[in-house]
């Protein structure tokens, strides 16, 4: 009973902090001095319609944008660099490498790769694919892909996760339940994820923010209360769900 | 394999069709069966000068291929290097074969030397070109990737870059094998005492037209041979990349 999960968090989750961020495509204004915070341990989704910002601050976030002038870290303002891990749209997986090694990427890029088969497996098995650890990625399904995407982004046993619409390029009952695995393994980091999905903010975010407008600003969207990750199919859900479509519909329309 | 039969059959027929029409000139253009009894009576011959021409073949295509990869990596680590060296590889290149020939020949000799640097140098530019494009076009996201796991620099081009640029570079080692003949024949043209382009320009000489044919079938069967070993080769190394090294439809 004391052997913690293979994807349990080895150092505590540190809070995000991010201020002053001041951005712009061209002559169009992203962010002006925007601040945004993540709780610890929590998850929190970005919401918003397309162009308006939500991918651009998640790698400003990363440290993969620069931003100058603004300030990212922790609660402390220490710096987050080496305590996140990075989950995109797509899986990203590399043809040539098993899907064993693809979960030990990270680990064979710092050449710190002796001794982590045996986490990867375990790691693998709990994203339920134990059995194809030695096969190549082309022979996954997508859904399967985005498991072992997963299983590589727990592999960095890293207490902060940015997830850039992890979800989105699988079918939506494979959404619903790489959600539910997500929110179980991951349970106990700082996640921040952006999607397109109301229903995937809705069901994941223990605290949800719709981006807007430009520059753009973040607007708390008040959440149903209940378990959590929170069932697809719970009424209360899906009538937040059709507020929050109705909320951003005009902002579609405007573009 | 039964599309190659019948492709193979059609040109012996329309080849011996042409000679029918052309007025049944044997030192113009034989028959067929003409230069399958120029094969017979030449066998260890055209066996000795072709095995010289392979040679220079595979060796220029080792060296050149060998070389190619060197640049491109050269190009790709360096961005100085990029911006000196790229245009003096591209004009290199705009250079015609024909042109340095006599130029190897003079300072590398009769042998089998100067062939097998016109054999590389033709071959260096396709595979330089493919792996160096290879190189710079690996995914920027997968570098992101990459620089959220705390990468140095050497792990992404040795466990991303390069393998990712592999099918570029298996690419451009396809283009080498089908044009490396071209290296070799027009080196021995110029002036060599032994290979198949020598043997050629011999047999063309003294009329014994049925012989320079077989020479020639031979070297296109080397070449088209030499072509889909490398492809094939390149085939079973890349499994993961079967996608993007397809070459017939």
């Amino acid at each position: 009973m004391n052997t913690p999960a293979p994807s349990a968090l080895s150092s505590p989750p540190p809070g995000i902090c991010v201020s002053a961020v001041s951005l712009a495509l061209g002559r169009v204004p992203v962010f002006e001095d925007f601040s945004f915070r993540a709780e610890a341990g929590r998850f929190t989704g970005i919401l918003g319609p397309s162009g308006v910002g939500k991918t651009t601050l998640l790698r400003v976030v990363a440290g993969l944008a620069p931003a100058p002038g603004a300030a990212i870290g922790d609660e402390d303002g220490a710096p987050l660099s080496g305590r996140l891990a990075w989950m995109a749209q797509r899986d990203l997986l590399l043809p040539w490498l098993s899907v064993l090694d693809n979960v030990r990427l990270g680990a064979r890029l710092r050449g710190e790769a002796a001794g982590t088969k045996a986490r990867a497996h375990a790691l693998l098995a709990a994203v339920g694919l134990a059995e194809r650890a030695a096969d190549l990625p082309d022979t996954l399904s997508g859904g399967q892909r985005q498991r072992v995407a997963l299983a590589r982004t727990l592999m960095e046993d890293r207490p902060v996760v940015l997830m850039d619409e992890p979800f989105s390029a699988v079918d939506p009952l494979t959404r619903l339940g790489l959600q539910d695995l997500a929110a179980r393994v991951l349970a106990g980091r700082t996640v921040i994820f952006v999607t397109h999905d109301p229903l995937e903010a809705l069901r994941l975010g223990h605290r949800v923010f719709v981006l807007n407008g430009s520059p753009a600003t973040a607007t708390e969207i008040p959440l149903p209360e209940g378990a959590w990750p929170r069932p697809a199919d719970n009424p209360e859900v899906l009538a937040a769900q059709a507020a929050i479509l109705r909320a951003l519909a005009p902002a579609e329309a405007a573009r | 394999m039964i599309r190659r039969l019948v492709l193979l059959a059609a040109t012996l027929a329309a080849w011996s069709l042409a000679w029918a029409a052309s007025g049944r000139y044997d030192y113009i253009l034989p028959p067929p069966w003409a230069v399958a009894a120029a094969f017979a009576d030449n066998t260890a011959l055209l066996a000795h000068h072709a095995g010289i021409t392979l040679a220079e073949i595979v060796l220029g295509l080792v060296l050149g291929g060998g070389f190619g990869a060197l640049a491109a990596l050269g190009l790709a680590l360096s961005r100085p290097a990029a911006l000196w060296l790229w245009p003096l590889f591209v004009a290199t290149q705009a250079l015609p074969v024909f042109a340095i020939a006599p130029l190897l020949v003079l300072w590398l000799g009769y042998g089998v030397a100067s062939k097998v640097a016109m054999a590389a140098l033709i071959i260096f530019f396709p595979v330089a070109s493919g792996f160096y494009d290879g190189l710079r076009r690996t995914d920027p996201e997968l570098l992101d990737l990459a620089a959220t796991m705390n990468a140095p620099r050497r792990a992404v081009l040795r466990h991303i870059r390069l393998p990712a640029a592999l099918p570029g570079l298996a690419s451009g080692l396809k283009v080498g094998a089908a044009v490396a003949p071209i290296g070799a024949v027009v080196g021995e043209w110029v002036g060599s005492g032994a290979g198949l382009g020598f043997l050629m320009l011999h047999a063309n000489a003294r009329m014994q037209v049925p012989l320079m044919f077989a020479a020639l079938v031979l070297l296109a069967a080397a070449a088209v041979l030499l072509h889909a070993g490398v492809g094939l080769l390149l085939h079973r190394a890349l499994p993961w990349a079967h996608d993007s090294l397809e070459t017939s439809p």
